[in-house]
């Protein structure tokens, strides 16, 4: 394991590190917010000593739209195109949160197909998105061929997505009451295709990333979280489960049809950069083979959308509601407050990158080489949009 | 540090001979798929401009703008959704909430244009590639965003309903009114289409809210009969409703009647203001039916001194007279009669105007006269022995039937004509107890009538016979009895492009034997009261009197309205009518028309 020599650094200050730039010694950078190595638009103030973090602090306020309380000027129906803009890279998570959130306050219960359809179209929303972090992930430690490929194979899955939702990026296609239409004819053949490629491609993957004794180098060992850190820093998804931890929304409190597929949550014991990798890696694995199980079992008629009333004046009875899934990155969940109105009177979303990009990386990222940063920051998994909301 | 670390990597290799992944636009076409959300088109034709895609659009993106060659017209605004595709976010939202299905997103994604303008564009009228392309993102027939199904009604039984005269419609209940109320998108077509433009996604948005009082005010401010048209309405509001291009149009007219059901008559003076400014005018209003009742109402308002003439014991005119009380119970008519009457009008019942007092003399004595005298003189049915006793008119039973007279119907009837007062007749004869025959000279789809009276007297066993035409009416073999003969018709095309008219067949004549034979064919107005210098100064074109828009005659203090003047001939019409005649008269005597 990695054991930096402590005696270089400042002295520790009511929990500051007293850094005295006047003494040359130490240098503050911006690492962002344009920094191909930050996963959207954030910026990291760095203050180095020679090639070393001696404190990290995160910056976000460049992606800022005001998405909660937005939200609250909306009309419920309104708010359907807004939530998949809170997490670019995986808008499926949000769509279906804030669905769920408003059958549950509503009192609607989704038909089985919609159910099916959605949890498909969740599973294929996690291994494009792990796709779009694979490439980060080699990326950021300078193997920019490898982005090239996952972009590539992310892009054919969101041909699906078009193909499925009429939109490559937005979907917009979980709706509350279920989803917007059936899966068109065909497509269970031509997923099949695109999902055979990808797991050649992962297979390419394993020898060309897991085992390159480069890619090792620089990320074994690196940013290790503490098993005492998961709970206080509230560490979810495969950065917890790569620590041993075996914890998934999908396996502990099961939605839509997690529960009738067959699946273990997969973990590791490291915690290091390389450990999340691997335990992303299989992941992906799991993806396709939850797709195939979903596909072969799904209902393939039937209705997929419970009827809503009038959605101009759709009024949702007072309560509250907090909705969870597993989501790439951990556990998402959306907190919704109706107050019987047309607008929600709050709502509240809690994404993984919250603690991720903040207080763990800020605490990771001290003894980190600079020329890490990167790579540490893109194992984390955050999305910058998910902060700022 | 293992070998084969070092080694692995190089097994991909073959990676580099791979073809690039990348389509080479412009040479390669990639078409969106087929539900792909692109760019906008919209078939006009179809579009009735009723907004609900600027409604929900949460960008802001879509303004509804007047399209030249597209004109207003009932249960069209004329206007057309314009789309900026810079704050568009193609989610269809508007697609999905679209009351006819004629919007729609194209499966086109790629669009140049050097004319910062371009990108504002009113789709369907712009000569785009893909304003023809069918892919692209259209609403699943198995979802949909708005409710179009209708909340049913609660009515009587047919077999029950033939037993009394007891309303057949029973009203909506508190949750089927609401729900009701929310199949509303609040297009306000139907506002245009009112003759009095009353505020209906207004009042329809009082019913959501549960706030009756803001209800019975927004319906006092256009109508002040909403008890009776909440009843008897023929709600061409419902038939340009836009919900109803793809399903049931919201019931408008139940959702009135529901407001009124709610408040105590006794609370009206509380709601509504009662109190008004005295400007020390006088108007005479001759007959107190809606027109009249409504001109009365205004009038007062405005805070003129208004005096009814009244020929018979009651006020209501054909809504008393000529409507039975299973349609409308007297007890609603006479809740909105007497809140009006009881902001201080006098009424004089009893007085003919032309027999009891002339009209020269109330020309004389008010600062304006305004009359709705109503079409009161039923036609003839024009055939040989038409004037035999048992040929009733139809408005004789159904006045006989309101003032609990017995109009001798008989057992077995036959009731000629197609309009609401032949339906109301054939429907009273059967709670008086007979076997009723309706004869048409058309077919069903050509009746005047509502079609809810039409299903309604069929649900009641009124037995239909239609291309009939009436030849001749004969004594029958009882003095109690008639003989009418009449030939089948055919419908023949009108070279002229009108609707088909029938055609006698004259070997194919039936007669039949009944009791008594009522004709409902239509009536005509009675202008016996005004002398022969006011009849030269009034026009009358078809039957009906010539007003401007103002309810204006040809003479300048003479106002007119109702059936007497309009071409509807319905309560929603004469209480327009008295509605624009009170705003006439009151521009009139301010010097302003």
């Amino acid at each position: 394991m990695f054991a930096p020599d402590r005696s270089k650094y400042p002295e520790m200050v009511d929990g500051k590190p007293d850094v005295d730039l006047d003494s040359e010694k130490y240098v503050k950078i911006w690492h962002g917010p344009q920094h191909p190595g930050i996963t959207g638009n954030m910026s990291l103030e760095l203050t180095l000593c020679g090639d070393e973090v001696v404190e990290c602090k995160t910056h976000v306020g460049y992606l800022h739209r005001g998405f909660e309380k937005l939200m609250e000027r909306r009309t419920w129906i309104q708010n359907f195109p807004v939530v998949c803009r809170i997490a670019v890279p995986e808008p499926a998570f949000n769509e279906y949160l804030y669905a769920a959130a408003l059958e549950d306050l509503a009192g609607i219960e989704p038909p089985e197909r919609a159910q099916w359809i959605r949890n498909l179209n969740l599973e294929m929303m996690r291994l494009a998105s792990f796709m779009a972090w694979l490439g980060g992930q080699a990326g950021a430690f300078g193997q920019g061929t490898i982005g090239q490929w996952t972009i590539t194979h992310r892009d054919y899955l969101l041909d699906l997505f078009e193909e499925m939702t009429g939109g490559r990026i937005y979907h917009m296609y979980m709706i509350p009451g279920g989803v917007r239409a059936g899966l068109p004819d065909g497509f269970e053949v031509r997923l099949e295709a695109v999902l055979k490629r990808c797991e050649k491609l992962l297979y390419e993957i394993e020898l060309v990333l897991l085992n390159n004794a480069v890619f090792k180098a620089r990320a074994v060992g690196l940013g290790v979280i503490d098993k005492e850190m998961i709970d206080r820093y509230g560490i979810t998804g495969p950065n917890q489960r790569a620590c041993a931890i075996e914890r998934d929304v999908r396996k502990d409190h099961p939605y839509l049809v997690y529960d009738q597929l067959d699946f273990e949550p997969i973990t590791g014991t490291a915690s290091d950069c390389y450990e999340r990798t691997v335990v992303r890696y299989h992941e992906m694995h799991q993806c396709i083979d939850l797709c195939r199980q979903i596909v072969a079992r799904m209902p393939k008629d039937g209705p997929f959308h419970q009827p809503l009333p009038n959605v101009l004046h759709w009024r949702i009875p007072p309560g509250e509601t907090y909705v969870k899934a597993e989501c790439t990155r951990g556990e998402k969940g959306y907190y919704v407050v109706s107050d019987g109105s047309q607008y929600p009177r709050r709502l509240c979303i809690r994404g993984p990158s919250y603690t991720h990009a903040f207080p763990v990386m800020e605490k990771l990222a001290i003894g980190t080489d600079i020329a890490d940063i990167a790579g540490l920051m893109v194992s984390l998994h955050t999305y910058p949009p998910e902060i700022e909301r | 540090m293992p070998l084969k670390d070092v080694i692995a990597p190089f097994y991909v290799w073959k990676r580099a001979f791979e073809k690039p992944y990348t389509t080479a636009q412009p040479i390669e076409e990639r078409p969106g798929a087929a539900r792909y959300r692109g760019f906008h088109t919209n078939d006009l034709d179809l579009c009735i401009g009723c907004g609900t895609c600027e409604t929900i659009c949460q960008n802001a993106a879509i303004d509804m703008v007047p399209v030249p060659g597209i004109e207003a017209k009932a249960g069209d605004s004329g206007l057309r959704p314009m789309v900026d595709n810079g704050r568009c976010c193609w989610c269809a939202l508007c697609v999905d909430i679209c009351t006819t299905g004629s919007l729609r997103l194209t499966n086109e994604y790629i669009w140049v244009s050097t004319d910062p303008d371009a990108f504002r564009f009113i789709p369907g009228t712009n000569d785009n590639t893909w304003a023809d392309k069918e892919l692209g993102y259209r609403r699943d027939p198995g979802y949909r965003l708005l409710d179009y199904e209708r909340q049913d009604m609660e009515m009587l039984a047919p077999d029950q309903g033939v037993q009394s005269f007891l309303e057949v419609v029973k009203g909506y209940s508190a949750e089927q009114a609401r729900i009701e109320a929310e199949r509303c998108v609040d297009c306000g077509l139907c506002v245009a289409t009112c003759p009095a433009h009353m505020d209906i996604p207004d009042y329809i948005k009082a019913v959501r809210d549960g706030d009756f009082e803001a209800g019975l005010r927004l319906l006092y401010r256009t109508n002040p009969m909403p008890a009776t048209c909440g009843r008897i309405c023929t709600h061409r509001c419902e038939d340009v409703c836009s919900v109803g291009h793809m399903g049931d149009p919201v019931a408008i007219r139940w959702l009135k009647r529901y407001i009124c059901d709610q408040v105590p008559e006794s609370e009206y003076a509380g709601i509504l203001q009662d109190q008004f400014p005295d400007n020390g005018r006088k108007v005479a209003i001759i007959g107190a039916g809606p027109g009249g009742l409504s001109a009365a109402y205004y009038l007062i308002k405005l805070g003129y001194a208004v005096t009814l003439y009244e020929s018979h014991e009651k006020a209501g005119g054909m809504l008393r007279y000529g409507v039975p009380s299973y349609r409308l119970p007297y007890e609603q008519l006479d809740r909105d009669i007497d809140y009006i009457l009881s902001l201080g009008a006098t009424i004089h019942y009893n007085t003919r105007v032309g027999r009891d007092i002339e009209l020269s003399e109330l020309m004389e004595g008010f600062d304006a006269v305004f009359f709705s005298t109503g079409l009161t003189e039923p036609y003839g049915l024009g055939v040989e022995g038409e004037k035999h006793p048992r040929v009733l008119s139809g408005l004789q039973v159904l006045e006989d039937v309101t003032h609990d007279r017995d109009p001798g119907v008989g057992k077995r009837v036959a009731v000629i004509g197609g309009g609401n007062v032949a339906m109301d007749a054939a429907r009273v004869s059967r709670r008086l107890g007979a076997e009723v025959t309706l004869l048409y000279r058309r077919r069903i789809e050509d009746m005047p009538a509502d079609p809810e009276e039409i299903h309604e007297a069929q649900d009641e066993q009124v037995h239909f016979v239609t291309q009939a035409i009436p030849v001749r009416v004969e004594d029958g073999p009882s003095q109690q009895q008639v003989n009418i003969l009449w030939g089948e018709a055919e419908m023949v095309a009108d070279k002229a492009g009108g609707r088909p008219r029938p055609v006698l067949m004259e070997d194919r004549i039936h007669t039949e034997t009944y009791d008594s034979i009522i004709s409902a064919i239509g009536q005509g107005g009675d202008y016996g009261f005004l002398s022969d210098e006011h009849a030269s100064k009034v026009e009358v074109k078809r039957g009906k009197v010539i007003a401007n828009e103002y309810r204006q005659t040809g003479i300048p203090k003479l106002f007119v309205g109702g059936d007497i003047a309009n071409s509807t001939a319905d309560a929603i019409s004469a209480i327009a009518d008295g509605h624009q005649a009170a705003v006439g008269i009151d521009r009139f005597l301010s010097g302003q028309l």
